[in-house]
């Protein structure tokens, strides 16, 4: 690891201004960021914590029924604390990882990071979710744009993200062997207004929405509604822990399959 | 009723106190007053020329003492290759230099070009980002199969090709065999890779090298599994260092596997550093340098055929192996596909015929060299595959032609050399039949039908040498030492003892179940004897720990080294009762004077040697402190039979490992709960290698992909089934003191077939027939065998 300096701001506002200052960048849970610059493959000048900000921290349902999680609130207390009101969100943040990642990693941090085999975009972008910052508002459907890529500027802090709840949602997760990340993740959600499907640690282009599993599943939100669906091997991930006609086969699996725990 | 000493009681692991209270003594934990620490700079091509290394501005970084290149080492030793294997045609292996620090070209990517030596390591770390190498790459040789064309890239310049040897066995026999086939009933041939591992202990490699100028000693500090070997290949092949002036010292070592048998670059480079800047210097492994440095094992690409006649006898077996060096040939490495491998072709099975061909190869990758079972996993896999496979293609039940091919007569000499001295393998298989209860699978797999899954049973045999070994027959076979161990046992004035051993505990439980052997001899409570090993100077020359060998040689001395010491104490007990020596008897700690109530304790006899007040001088020295080596006359053959049940699931290719059952015969058992454990640990590790793990190269560019835990798939908790494990078949081995085999490696040795072996009969009883998958059986691989 190389030197920096590090600030541990307690507002937002503090936050934001901290970042202004060139080479630096926020730190969230850390569980990407720690190991990158133990690795030496990032050298910021400073490093901002937004461990110490109350305000980006817990759990809440709003008056339109929707539930915002605080963009530095780590999986576990998101996995506890939305239980009783997004069950399907609730048990995607505590699948991830190992209990040491879900009490220092941050929902937050991963959509930052926007990994494209991470749980959170899934449910994010199944759920129609939308990236509250400290300076707008992001749909989801706007907000993921390819590997490692986002729709935030320079400094732009993750403050919180609204999700609508859902009629019924299920998130199902192949866990690559090594890692215990999504070879392929699916996030299924039935709104009134339609469906959402989401899927993670498929694409070369990160998360995506299956639009014809979409279409086909407003029309029967059964498992036999995707039986002759099938996403196209090319534009999928392949390397040692699956073939790209492989990952193309389980993201009709899983997606079946959360279908069937959804209805 | 079990026992609560003693030989055959499961004694708590007392070494675990101090393991799992963090109070263990690792090498990282040792710091020198005034050391320094030492970066290497890896390469981090495949393949390269070093057309140059400037290291002007990084010498002025702060705190650097010193960088080193190749070009200091001009002049000392490589690192020695420690067995020589003689090819088909009567000629040595080839055997390329291996420099310390690279010279000329750099061979695989972790290869170190220069090493830093700094007053902090982040010093010398950030000080190696600052030294300019340029290298010419050069075309990357991975596969090995090309690696052996006429016109692939030499590894080695100075040799005329990339082949380290063309191995037969028995070669005399080759006519014979090829006969044998064009006249067999039926033929069954399997082709199948061996998949490289990586060792991955918990603890990664450290070491420091330590120079007293007033009395110009060395010392090692290091992890490894053998001080003794390390002193020897170190002092006489690479620094000519006199074994009076270098200690070498290997404590608490969380873990090896055989990776921490060999002797590598960074402890020759510390021990050298040391002395030439007068300074201590502290190298410690990261866990990504240990991918790309410590040796990794397996990866072979095998073709087997098994000939049987028209009443399903075997009648001979050919191999045909391609076995991957590395880059370099590693300290044991030329002896693992060859004298560890082809001769245990024959399994637990009476074929008459049997020829091996093995071609060594060398390509840019990290050195290959034992891990753990090492060599006998890969004849065992691929013979049981396709013993496996034959059953299928016959349509007979895959135990019923094991059994009716089980060697049953002992001694067994074996078309491949070795005599087996004794086993049963009926009793373990039926054993096993009881424990994995084979008669109620039926039932399971209906049960896993019903929830959509697919269940496959699959069993196999496993037999191994271990024990290595008797050193007049290595020495035949190339080894450049002797494999003898060696125990002194010191009996203290007032009776407590302390066993210095040759053989090294890094998780085998020695300091528990040495004891619990000499407090079975004297009829003396186990906390009253000590076990001393890992420091040359205070243990006597003994070979150290790989092979299963411990209790097996390094017990036996320390039976040997007892009996002395028991023969000597029934002198002074006469003495000191003033009867016959040959009355006396040593029981219960007491000795007596058979057929009287005459008796003194232990500690009165122990007292009496060092206090020799009362004592026959005249006739036997005061003191109580003896000596034993042993070489044994032979390996041990432990041998057992093991079944996996695992569930598939159809649609996604994955593997559940449902139930495993391990039947195995170790002889004689000194500690009951330590050989569970060792075969948990073994079986852990065969499951991983069967499902899990893979050590990936990028065949074009020599990148390791599998560098980190993101891609390397160890095995976890969740992983592996609780264990059925039995152990009470035993056939005493017949020619060493206590009747033992060892046990270290069974586990890792015969569960992979039965993991492989089950994961077939699961996708037939779906009905689709798969000749065979490569390990590691990931979800993809099945999901391709079943849609290919």
């Amino acid at each position: 690891m190389y030197n920096f300096e590090f600030e541990r701001p307690g507002s937002v506002a503090e936050a934001v201004a901290a970042l202004a200052s060139e080479g630096a960048q926020a730190l969230g849970g850390g569980q990407t960021l720690i190991p990158t610059l133990k690795q030496r493959l990032a050298a910021p000048e400073k490093l901002v914590s937004l461990g110490g900000i109350a305000e980006m921290k817990g759990v809440c349902v709003n008056d339109d029924g929707s539930v915002s999680v605080g963009g530095g609130t780590p999986h576990a207390e998101v996995a506890r604390a939305a239980a009783a009101h997004y069950p399907a969100l609730a048990a995607l943040a505590g699948g991830i990882g190992d209990p040491a990642v879900r009490n220092r990693g941050t929902i937050g941090g991963s959509l930052a990071n926007n990994d494209p085999s991470a749980c959170y975009p899934a449910a994010a972008l199944g759920s129609g979710a939308t990236i509250v910052t400290d300076r707008r508002e992001i749909a989801a459907d706007d907000y993921f744009q390819g590997l490692f890529t986002t729709a935030l500027e320079e400094g732009e802090i993750i403050t919180g993200v609204r999700f609508p709840v859902p009629e019924a949602a299920n998130y199902q997760k192949f866990v690559q062997p090594a890692s215990r990340f999504a070879l392929v993740g699916v996030f299924v959600a039935k709104y009134a207004d339609g469906v959402r499907v989401a899927v993670t640690g498929a694409s070369e282009d990160g998360v995506f929405r299956w639009s014809e599993a979409e279409a086909a599943l407003n029309q029967s939100f059964t498992p036999a509604a995707l039986t002759d669906l099938a996403v196209d091997p090319d534009g999928m991930i392949g390397d040692l822990h699956g073939s790209k006609p492989y990952r193309a086969h389980l993201v009709n699996v899983m997606t079946r399959r959360a279908v069937q725990a959804a209805s | 009723m079990p026992k609560d000493s003693g030989i055959g009681a499961s004694s708590k692991r007392r070494e675990d106190v101090r393991f799992l209270t963090g109070a263990g003594n690792y090498t990282d934990d040792i710091n020198i007053h005034g050391q320094a620490y030492v970066h290497f700079l890896r390469s981090d091509v495949a393949h390269g020329r070093i057309v140059s290394i400037d290291t002007a501005a990084a010498s002025a970084m702060p705190g650097v003492v010193r960088i080193f290149t190749g070009a200091d080492f001009e002049g000392v030793g490589g690192l020695p290759c420690g067995w020589q294997v003689t090819d088909r045609h009567g000629q040595p292996m080839a055997e390329p230099g291996h420099p310390v620090l690279a010279q000329g070209k750099v061979r695989h990517v972790g290869d170190p070009i220069a090493a830093v030596v700094a007053d902090t390591a982040e010093q010398a770390r950030d000080a190696a980002e600052a030294i300019g190498v340029e290298i010419e790459e050069l075309p990357a040789v991975v596969d090995m199969k090309a690696a052996l064309a006429g016109d692939a890239a030499r590894v080695h310049d100075d040799l005329p090709s990339n082949l380290c040897y063309d191995w037969g066995f028995v070669e005399e026999n080759k006519a014979a065999v090829d006969a044998a086939f064009d006249t067999a009933a039926h033929v069954t041939t399997l082709e199948l890779v061996n998949n490289r591992l990586v060792a991955n202990p918990m603890e990664p490699r450290v070491a420091i090298g330590d120079y007293a100028r007033a009395t110009g000693e060395s010392t090692l500090y290091t992890t490894s599994q053998n001080p003794h070997v390390i002193r020897l290949l170190m002092g006489a092949f690479v620094l000519g260092i006199p074994e009076h002036k270098l200690r070498v010292v290997a404590p608490d070592v969380g873990g090896g596997f055989g990776s921490k048998i060999f002797h590598y670059a960074e402890e020759a480079f510390c021990t050298f550093a040391a002395k030439a800047i007068n300074r201590p210097v502290k190298w410690t492994s990261s866990r990504s340098e240990a991918f790309m440095s410590d040796a990794h094992g397996r990866d072979h690409v095998t073709r087997i055929e098994l000939a049987l006649d028209a009443d399903n006898n075997f009648t001979a077996i050919r191999t045909e192996t391609l076995a991957n060096m590395g880059a370099y040939l590693s300290t044991f490495a030329p002896s693992v596909p060859t004298w560890l491998h082809g001769t245990l072709m024959a399994g637990n099975y009476k074929t008459p015929l049997i020829y091996v061909n093995v071609k060594a190869v060398f390509t840019n990758t990290v050195p290959v060299d034992a891990y753990r079972g090492a060599g006998r996993p890969e004849a065992t896999f691929q013979l049981e595959r396709v013993i496996d496979k034959a059953a299928r293609e016959l349509g007979v039940d895959p135990i019923a032609l094991r059994r009716q091919n089980f060697v049953t007569e002992f001694p067994y000499q074996t078309p491949v050399a070795v005599v087996y001295d004794t086993g049963d393998y009926n009793a373990t298989m039926d054993k096993l039949e009881e424990i994995a209860d084979i008669a109620g699978f039926a039932a399971r797999r209906a049960a896993s039908e019903a929830k959509g899954k697919l269940r496959g049973l699959g069993v196999n045999c496993y037999i191994e040498a271990c024990g290595i070994a008797p050193s007049n027959l290595v020495g035949q076979l190339g080894a450049r030492a002797g494999l003898y161990d060696a125990a002194t046992v010191r009996v203290n004035a007032t009776g407590s003892i302390s066993v210095m051993v040759g053989a090294h505990s890094h998780g085998q439980g020695h300091e528990t179940a040495f004891p619990q052997v000499v407090a079975e001899m004297l009829g003396i409570d186990e906390s009253m004897i000590e076990i001393v090993h890992g420091d040359s100077s205070k243990i006597p020359f003994g070979m150290g720990t790989y092979g299963s060998r411990s209790l097996a040689v390094c017990g036996s001395a320390m039976v040997r080294a007892t009996e002395k010491i028991i023969n000597k104490a029934k002198k002074i007990a006469a003495h000191l009762m003033e009867a016959s020596e040959a009355d006396i008897e040593l029981k219960g700690g007491q000795f007596t004077v058979a057929g009287t109530d005459k008796s003194v304790a232990w500690g009165d006899v122990t007292l009496a040697a060092y206090v020799p007040h009362n004592y026959p001088l005249e006739d036997i020295e005061p003191g109580l402190e003896e000596t034993a080596f042993y070489d044994p006359s032979n390996f041990t053959y432990p041998a057992g039979a093991y079944a996996c049940e695992v569930e598939v699931d159809p649609e996604t290719g994955k593997v559940t490992v449902e139930r495993f059952s391990a039947a195995d015969d170790f002889g004689n058992i000194v500690n009951p709960m330590i050989v569970s454990g060792q075969v948990h640990g073994g079986l852990g590790q065969g499951i991983g290698q069967a499902l899990l793990e893979n050590c990936a190269y990028d065949p074009e560019t020599g990148q390791l992909l599998s560098a980190s835990y993101m891609d390397y798939a160890m095995p976890r908790a969740d992983d592996v089934p609780f264990y059925a494990v039995d152990h009470s078949c035993a056939t005493p081995c017949t020619h060493n003191p206590l009747g033992v085999k060892g046990c270290g490696e069974a586990g890792a040795i015969g569960s992979p077939p039965a993991v492989v072996n089950a994961v077939i009969d699961a996708l037939q009883s779906g009905g689709k027939t798969v000749a065979h998958i490569d390990m590691p059986v990931s979800p993809s691989r099945v999901w391709a065998a079943m849609n290919g």
